[in-house]
């Protein structure tokens, strides 16, 4: 196997401590999944429902905020467990940060991830350009059906509902799908689902736009561009303000409403440039 | 055409000019993708006729705006009789159904499914399950119901959780037998929540009675239509003059009086009145009277 990225920082500080944002990102997504799925593989009711819409121990509801956002404007006043479970679901990801949900617990994720781990295991770096905004003109389409068209259009392709339905109620053909997603990401576009075109993401990174929590490049002096974190990172254009901005006064946060902080900069990193800080 | 004499302007013409060129191109793209999806989405959010929507479902095209795919419905049925459909179905993909020939809604007093849905797009209002609207049994089939060959069954009246009222029996003559009666399932619209029951129970190999939606359903009276026995009753007396009297082409000599028992003989002293012309053609022509 060829270089690949945190090679250095593996064999300076072991490979738990260059793999452990990683692990615990697998171990919350799965976690999640698996507290999704003891009803239906093991009978335990723990919590019921999906992504879109949960109920947990019969006293937590958890909605979708795009989602209720959608139906409400169909035209149709949720109710109230709706509209808490939105609400909880808004205050929990505007304080970690929006796109907390995309790296930690959509498990569109784990096919996205896996698809940018297979191109660089084979270098596969065919493909197109796109651009990052259009995940902003799919959020505008989506939010423009319903009140336009009085149908959630969006539901009928949407892949994070369709996996996560898919695994808990079963798939039908929605594993097409995934299965598209996931060839877009590993011959098309790199990082093309969830970097480009996903408008769930797009709206979290909304819903987390002031939020305190975020990777922090306090260390940048010490960087010596080694490439490793612009290659591992799923938005790698959020990276370069924060560690190369000292002279234009950016930085050393990581500002860009896209990154998702999944942590995986402060792994790959031999130099420990990065740090999860919380704004005080 | 002269060249710009400085720079900047050209860069800064040009970087506009890509810019509403990128901005059109990315437009139009969306606008594609849109324009497929919508249509698409007009064709998947039809929802066949022989999948019932769980009770309190908003009319078909609010609900498909409103409900938002999460499955908690089918997960707090107590029966398991919901089901979510999957992409590939002929059901608009992650919404909840049941089928009645499978299993009919049990009709829950506190109706769970309504309860737990988050938006309602099952509307909470509904907080009696007879106000329940999943669709309106129909005996579809009179050939096949044995009821019509004089058999006794009742089935589907007896499992009818709005026993008595939804369905009843109506009796009815056997003509074949002619001694025997004849006990025919009768649906009542006002009563029946179109839960299924009936149809899940009926004994054929192909229910006899079955589950639609109610637009395919029922007919309409016309708004203009008044039923004479119900006017008469409202009014408290014929309403119509119990004595039009009736002049025209009677039998020569004789006039007309309904009181008196109809067609009553006349002194030929006047002759009748009449508008209509003698020669046909000539009211035909319109040259008469009418």
């Amino acid at each position: 196997m060829t270089d690949y990225p945190g090679k250095t920082a593996v064999a300076e500080q072991g490979w738990l401590k260059a793999h452990r944002f990683l692990l615990l990102r697998r171990f919350n997504q799965f976690g999640v999944l698996f507290m999704f799925l003891l009803g239906p593989l093991f009978g335990a009711w723990l919590v019921t429902g999906t992504l879109s819409s949960s109920m947990t121990l019969d006293i937590l509801p958890l909605t979708d905020p795009l989602l209720l956002t959608q139906s409400m404007l169909s035209g149709t006043w949720p109710a109230m467990t709706g509209l808490i479970g939105a609400l909880l679901v808004l205050v929990f990801y505007a304080v970690l940060g929006g796109r907390v949900f995309c790296s930690w617990v959509c498990p569109v994720n784990l096919i996205t991830d896996l698809a940018a781990w297979l191109r660089r295991r084979f270098d596969i770096r065919s493909g197109a350009r796109l651009s990052r905004n259009l995940r902003w003109w799919l959020l505008g389409l989506v939010l423009a059906f319903p009140p336009l068209t009085g149908v959630m259009v969006w539901e009928y392709v949407n892949p994070v509902s369709m996996l996560h339905r898919g695994l808990i109620f079963g798939f039908g053909w929605a594993w097409l799908i995934l299965l598209a997603v996931f060839l877009y990401d590993l011959f098309l576009v790199r990082r093309g689902w969830c970097g480009h075109l996903c408008p769930v993401g797009a709206c979290y990174a909304l819903i987390g736009a002031k939020s305190p929590v975020h990777v922090a490049a306090t260390g940048r002096e010490r960087c010596d561009d080694c490439m490793d974190c612009f290659d591992i990172c799923p938005e790698p254009q959020v990276i370069k303000p924060a560690l190369k901005g000292a002279a234009a006064g950016l930085g050393p946060r990581i500002a860009s409403l896209d990154c998702t902080r999944c942590g995986r900069c402060i792994d790959v990193c031999s130099k420990d440039v990065f740090q999860l800080k919380i704004k005080s | 055409m002269s060249a710009p004499k400085s720079n900047a302007p050209v860069r800064q013409g040009l970087s506009r000019r890509q810019f509403i060129g990128e901005t059109l191109k990315t437009a139009c793209a969306v606008g594609l993708v849109g324009l497929g999806l919508g249509l698409y989405s007009r064709r998947a959010s039809s929802l066949p006729a022989w999948a019932l929507r769980p009770p309190g479902a908003l009319a078909e095209e609010d609900f498909d705006g409103a409900c938002i795919r999460c499955g908690l419905c089918v997960r707090d049925c107590p029966y398991d009789m919901l089901h979510l459909a999957r992409l590939g179905q002929d059901i608009p993909t992650g919404t909840p159904y049941f089928i009645a020939r499978e299993a009919g809604c049990e009709m829950c007093e506190d109706i769970p499914c309504v309860v737990a849905c988050p938006t309602n797009a099952l509307d909470h209002a509904l907080t009696d399950i007879r106000d329940a609207d999943m669709g309106l049994a129909v005996l579809i089939d009179q050939e096949a119901c044995i009821a019509f060959q004089g058999l006794r069954c009742e089935v589907c009246f007896n499992i009818c959780p709005v026993r008595n009222e939804a369905i009843s029996l109506n009796l009815q003559h056997n003509a074949r037998s002619g001694k025997h009666a004849l006990f025919i399932p009768v649906v009542h619209s006002e009563h029946c929540t179109g839960c299924g029951k009936c149809e899940e129970a009926c004994i054929l190999d192909q229910a006899a009675i079955k589950v639609l939606p109610r637009h395919l359903a029922q007919g309409k009276l016309g708004e203009h239509y008044r039923l004479g026995w119900e006017q008469k009753q409202q009014a408290g007396g014929a309403l119509v003059a119990p004595d039009a009297e009736h002049r025209y082409n009677l039998p020569e000599g004789m006039r007309y009086d309904h009181a008196g028992e109809g067609l009553i003989d006349a002194p030929a002293s006047a002759p009748a009145d009449t508008p209509f012309p003698a020669n046909p053609l000539d009211s035909l022509n319109r040259r008469g009277p009418l």
